[in-house]
């Protein structure tokens, strides 16, 4: 059973709807007592890097969500937190990947925020991306990114500079697109992690 | 594994649905729908033939309106895999708060942002400018692209580009741009405004107004650069379907879901 990590930031109403369509059971993690209690952990997030690092902060699970054993996936800003730091209020971050997010440079031809279906292709064999075809779109919607790693990147998208669409590291997974607004491909992402 | 890269952001498809108390009102033509006034379900087919996004405008005039479209917005996301975008009658971050703890992936702000420009800013804030995208519904008055209101109704004193580059610069993270001289033509896109201020901003632009047929849809690509095309009854009367519209687009070189 997945645990979501309920720290404030931004609205899950549309990742908890799309777990029930796919009959994948979860509950919250509120305290650090409750982590026990699951198998996997996906850690949300929408809007302001640096401010939810602090409401993550706040929750008093930081230490224990750094020394987590089990599968876990950030969505997006909560993706953005397992990395060093980001652009975005100059934030110290959990640090569990040893790599940065940095804001898009604008243009005309990247308008940013980098809004709407781009291709994924995945760089490295894992089942998260389990009967996906490289190339496949998904929904992003950001305006900072996390640098390409050769060691750190599992999925590579390609917006005025090649990003990482996804991150992998031993237990930690990260993707920056939506997997619950994805479509089909996002569903079976979703079906992939729960399965790890 | 290695694979040539053929990066390119889609070009976005998005029906738009006119809502009234939680029901479509625009008539719908498709032929395996059990409830045409459904939005879910609507949606829901709509999802299913390739659509990129969906923009539930919600006209509901009663006091009940923000009831009635928190319950609308959570049925579609429970439902609907794919992101959707509100708009109508948003005034205030309450009723943005309450549309994005219901799953409403973004909102679409008009008259409210023009009477009140701050909105922008407080919304973005609050919300990231992602969550914010402003419609501008735009008329030429003796010569001039003038932003008005209610449907087309009201001439504001604002120029369109000015004002398009105002929202921007306030926190507006993608701009929905409704020429009110096409819409309802057919006759196309109103290409060389939709050129002109997608060429000044750098946020995505969605073009509005005027679509009749696939090649409009070419067109506004090919001529304009812009990220999407908006249409609704060509698409509810089943005028033209989304799989035959993409595959056209992609046999023209433009990048498609």
């Amino acid at each position: 059973m997945i645990g979501i990590i309920r720290y404030g930031a931004g609205n899950i109403f549309s990742l908890t709807a799309a777990l029930e369509r796919l009959g994948i059971a979860y509950g919250m993690v509120n305290t650090e007592a409750d982590l026990e209690q699951y198998d996997r952990y996906i850690i949300p997030g929408v809007g302001h890097a640096g401010a939810a690092m602090n409401k993550l902060q706040h929750t008093g699970l930081v230490p224990a969500i750094k020394a987590l054993k089990k599968p876990t996936l950030g969505i997006c800003v909560g993706m953005q937190l397992l990395t060093s730091y980001s652009e975005e209020g100059n934030s110290n971050l959990l640090d569990i990947f040893p790599i940065k997010t940095l804001k898009f440079a604008a243009s005309t031809d990247h308008k940013v925020p980098h809004t709407g279906w781009n291709r994924v292709y995945p760089e490295k064999e894992n089942p998260l991306f389990k009967n996906i075809p490289a190339g496949s779109h998904f929904y992003f919607v950001h305006s900072y990114f996390i640098e390409y790693n050769n060691v750190h990147t599992l999925a590579a998208t390609d917006y005025s500079i090649k990003f990482s669409a996804s991150i992998w590291q031993d237990n930690f997974y990260g993707v920056q697109f939506h997997p619950e607004k994805s479509g089909l491909v996002g569903e079976t992402l979703l079906t992939n992690f729960s399965k790890l | 594994m290695t694979v040539a890269y053929q990066p390119m952001l889609a070009k976005r498809i998005i029906p738009c649905l006119d809502v009234k108390d939680g029901r479509t009102v625009k008539g719908v033509n498709f032929v395996d729908l059990r409830d045409a006034g459904d939005p879910v379900e609507l949606a829901w087919n709509y999802s299913r033939q390739g659509a990129d996004e969906l923009v539930f405008l919600d006209i509901t005039a009663t006091h009940e309106r923000r009831k009635t479209m928190v319950e609308l917005v959570k049925s579609v996301a429970r439902q609907i895999n794919i992101p959707f975008t509100i708009g109508g009658g948003i005034n205030e971050i309450a009723d943005a708060d309450a549309l994005l703890n219901a799953g409403a992936d973004k909102i679409s702000i008009n008259s409210a942002a023009v009477r009140n420009p701050a909105l922008i800013d407080e919304l973005a804030k609050a919300f990231g400018v992602q969550f914010v995208v402003i419609a501008v519904d735009t008329r030429l008055n003796d010569g001039i692209n003038t932003v008005h209101l209610n449907g087309g109704r009201i001439p504001t004193e604002k120029e369109t580009l000015s004002w398009i580059l105002e929202a921007e610069s306030r926190g507006a993270g993608e701009i929905l741009l409704t020429s009110m001289d096409h819409d309802g033509t057919k006759g196309g896109f109103d290409n060389l405004l939709l050129k002109k201020v997608n060429d000044a901003v750098n946020i995505p632009v969605i073009a509005s107004g005027g679509a009749g047929s696939v090649q409009h849809f070419v067109d506004v690509f090919e001529q304009t650069n812009v990220d999407a095309a908006l249409a609704a009854s060509v698409f509810h009367y089943g005028e033209i379907l989304i799989p035959d519209l993409k595959a056209i687009l992609r046999d023209r070189n433009i990048e498609i879901r």
